[in-house]
């Protein structure tokens, strides 16, 4: 093999062709900013339309259109990829590897997203439009959806098999490319966190392929999975949908779990408290994930003592849960804090997702669900787990990695100002939608009953306003990526920090840890 | 030099992983059909059985309703002649739907059950009924089509009422 050490490729073949895990990490991380722009404009017109009562911006078929867009982008074009860009740039630096195990086939899994999401978005000029049922796509409306939904299927398939390379890259270099002396106890918990996430992904993404398969041959092949003329059965798609669904959110959430957990050490001088018992809790979350899935459909019709397991089954992750909050509040607990930016991001995690924890405990609850199901409160709840909970954990990261990433920090005042605006606004647009859910106003309707009109009026308002705060953020980036701003020092935030990519410089070198570190170093470093 | 180790064995085995989930997916077809089955709590009522006889119990009357709809923009006519029936558990009664093409298609239906309270469809025991077969009807043809149905004498106390619905599909199409 070549000693060689070289440097980037130049030109469009460095990104096309790359294998390096910091590449392709940018690339990811690029890619999710790009999508959750897009998504977000659909929720901008979203808004819009609900602005005031009445059909007035676009039509109620646009309208359904919109927010299965906004949901599956957000979701699969969004959320995920960036986790898969922080797994991407940190695991290897953290672990202390080259690169990821299976470098060509990490460049595979990146370029696959670009098509799928290009085939989905084509959907919008196809006849019959885009996709209209919801991103859970339940049957019969995606057995009897618009021709473009076998698009969808093949974009779902494309995501799905990209997800699951992602997450096999993950286990593999966890597992095979530690850096001697690093057990998996001492690994940090960010990548136990996405170690765990991409079992998830292995369990259930396949459930999500066969899924759609299943949609597929139900549309063009005359099975009958789903439709209930042919002996099929369209609760049993919820069945599996959720089985897939619920294990689904955890995925997008561990990941925000222990980005949390490596900033608030951090900036509160203290250690993680009770590492292993969060560790223990990011586990139980994920086995207990595999048995809650029908909590989605309580107002199905199911016997009472289906209900009852469930349900109970939902109440217990809040013991997990709790345990990783509490940990966390005793992390903060008389530590020597500062409030930078990935701080301020990493506070707002904690509090606004242990709202959307407790709107979710109630949501649990099935006398409460029946009432509740398919409202506004539904939709407050799980944006508090998505926005304030792993989008803001995003946000959290890249503001705590990026001076690490570019060598360059960035502009403290301008970030802060950010998490502001963004954690008003979304208070603003989704904490009224709690109100408004309670009062029975139903989700994924164009129009409303003249009663709600004040509340989605500051919804809209809140929505605009966080919207556009989240250009200031790529303006932040660029600014740091073209280094406008301080050099950051090796360690970034602290003198002596915690995690083996601070003993990197600023930016990294093209390849790191060519040679693994010293077993000194690791134990210094945990 | 790090040694460089073998990826290939795990990256099989998690392959070999994705795999099975795939077909675990598939497996949870049967595997749902066969658990609603056995515990009977989908509201699906079971297929043809020999009129077995049962000791009639004539301390209890229930009340069965039946209700007919038409999926979709299925044409036809399709309603039942006695809006319910009271029976004592275990007394062997038939009910007469009635069914018309209007069209000047020949089409073909198939009526799909359903019980509710979903517990109670597993008492409903059915010796004849035009639901087991598909129902094909030239253009303006009408058909009277029988069921012949009893209640398990086992039928729990607390069930008083039943509703029995039929749902008409057009499956023209499909055969």
């Amino acid at each position: 093999m070549g000693d060689h050490h070289h440097g980037p490729a130049k030109g469009l073949s460095r990104w096309l062709l790359t294998t390096n895990h910091k590449d392709i990490g940018t690339l990811y991380l690029w890619f999710a900013f790009i999508m959750f722009l897009v998504g977000g404009a659909f929720a901008m017109v979203i808004r819009m339309e609900l602005f005031q009562p009445g059909n007035q911006l676009v039509s109620p078929n646009t309208f359904n259109q919109l927010t299965t867009m906004h949901g599956l982008i957000m979701v699969f074009g969004a959320i995920m990829p960036a986790f898969t860009g922080f797994a991407n740039w940190l695991i290897p630096m953290m672990v202390g590897a080259p690169d990821m195990a299976l470098p060509r086939m990490n460049n595979w899994s990146f370029w696959i997203l670009p098509f799928a999401f290009a085939i989905l978005l084509s959907s919008w000029f196809m006849d019959g439009g885009a996709p209209n049922f919801g991103w859970t796509f339940y049957a019969p409306l995606s057995t009897q959806g618009p021709p473009s939904t076998d698009f969808f299927i093949l974009s779902v398939h494309m995501m799905g098999i990209s997800s699951i390379m992602g997450a096999i890259n993950v286990i593999v270099t966890i597992f095979n490319m530690r850096a001697p002396g690093m057990t998996l106890m001492k690994m940090p918990i960010f990548c136990w966190s996405w170690l765990i996430t991409a079992f998830l992904l292995i369990a259930v993404m396949p459930i999500l392929a066969a899924a759609v398969t299943m949609l597929l041959t139900d549309r063009n092949f005359g099975t009958s999975f789903f439709d209930a003329a042919g002996g099929g059965d369209p609760v049993l798609f919820q069945h599996i949908f959720w089985f897939f669904g619920h294990p689904e959110v955890y995925i997008m959430i561990l990941p925000a779990f222990g980005i949390v957990s490596e900033i608030l050490p951090t900036f509160t001088r203290k250690r993680l408290f009770g590492r292993v018992s969060m560790i223990y809790a990011i586990v139980a979350i994920a086995g207990l994930s595999f048995i809650v899935w029908a909590h989605h459909m309580f107002t199905t019709g199911m016997p009472v003592i289906a209900g009852l397991f469930f349900m109970y089954a939902t109440m217990l992750i809040a013991v997990p849960t709790g345990v990783k909050i509490f940990n966390w509040a005793a992390t903060i607990f008389r530590g020597a804090l500062t409030f930078e930016t990935p701080m301020l991001f990493a506070l707002g995690f904690v509090f606004l997702f242990t709202i959307g924890g407790f709107s979710g405990l109630m949501l649990a609850l099935i006398p409460a669900d029946i009432q509740y199901h398919d409202t506004y409160f539904v939709v407050a709840h799980f944006h508090y787990v998505l926005v304030s909970g792993a989008l803001f954990s995003i946000f959290a990261g890249a503001y705590y990695w990026l001076p690490k990433w570019t060598g360059t920090m960035y502009n403290e005042t301008l970030g802060k100002f950010h998490f502001w605006l963004s954690a008003i606004s979304f208070n603003i647009t989704f904490f009224p939608m709690h109100f408004m859910g309670l009062a029975g106003m139903p989700r994924r309707i164009p129009d409303y009953a003249l009663q709600f009109a004040d509340f989605n009026r500051i919804s809209s308002i809140g929505s605009f306003v966080f919207g556009l705060s989240q250009l200031l953020f790529l303006y932040i980036i660029i600014q740091a990526i073209r280094g406008k701003g301080k050099k950051a020092t090796d360690e970034v935030w602290d003198d002596h920090p915690r995690g083996l990519e601070w003993t990197l410089s600023s930016p990294p070198a093209y390849h790191t840890f060519e040679t693994p570190p010293s077993e000194k170093l690791v134990e210094e470093h945990h | 030099m790090q040694e460089k180790r073998n990826h290939k064995p795990l990256l099989y085995k998690l392959l070999l992983a994705v795999f099975c989930m795939f077909l675990f997916a598939f497996a949870l077809v049967p595997l749902y059909d066969t658990f609603c089955e056995v515990t009977g709590i989908n509201g699906k009522t079971g297929g043809r059985i020999r009129a077995a006889i049962e000791e009639i119990d004539t301390s209890r009357i229930i009340r069965l309703e039946f209700i007919t709809h038409n999926n979709q923009e299925m044409p036809w006519e399709f309603y039942v002649t006695q809006p319910y029936i009271d029976l004592h558990p275990g007394e062997v009664k038939q009910v007469d739907f009635y069914a018309r093409n209007p069209t000047d298609i020949d089409m073909v239906g198939q009526t799909i059950p359903s019980v509710s309270p979903g517990v109670g469809a597993r008492y409903i025991k059915k010796t004849e009924c035009f639901c087991f077969d598909f129902q094909p009807l030239k253009a303006g043809a009408e058909e009277v089509m029988p069921v012949v149905l009893f209640l398990d004498p086992k039928i729990p106390d607390h069930i008083e009422e039943l509703t029995l619905s039929y749902t008409l599909f057009d499956i023209t199409d499909r055969s």
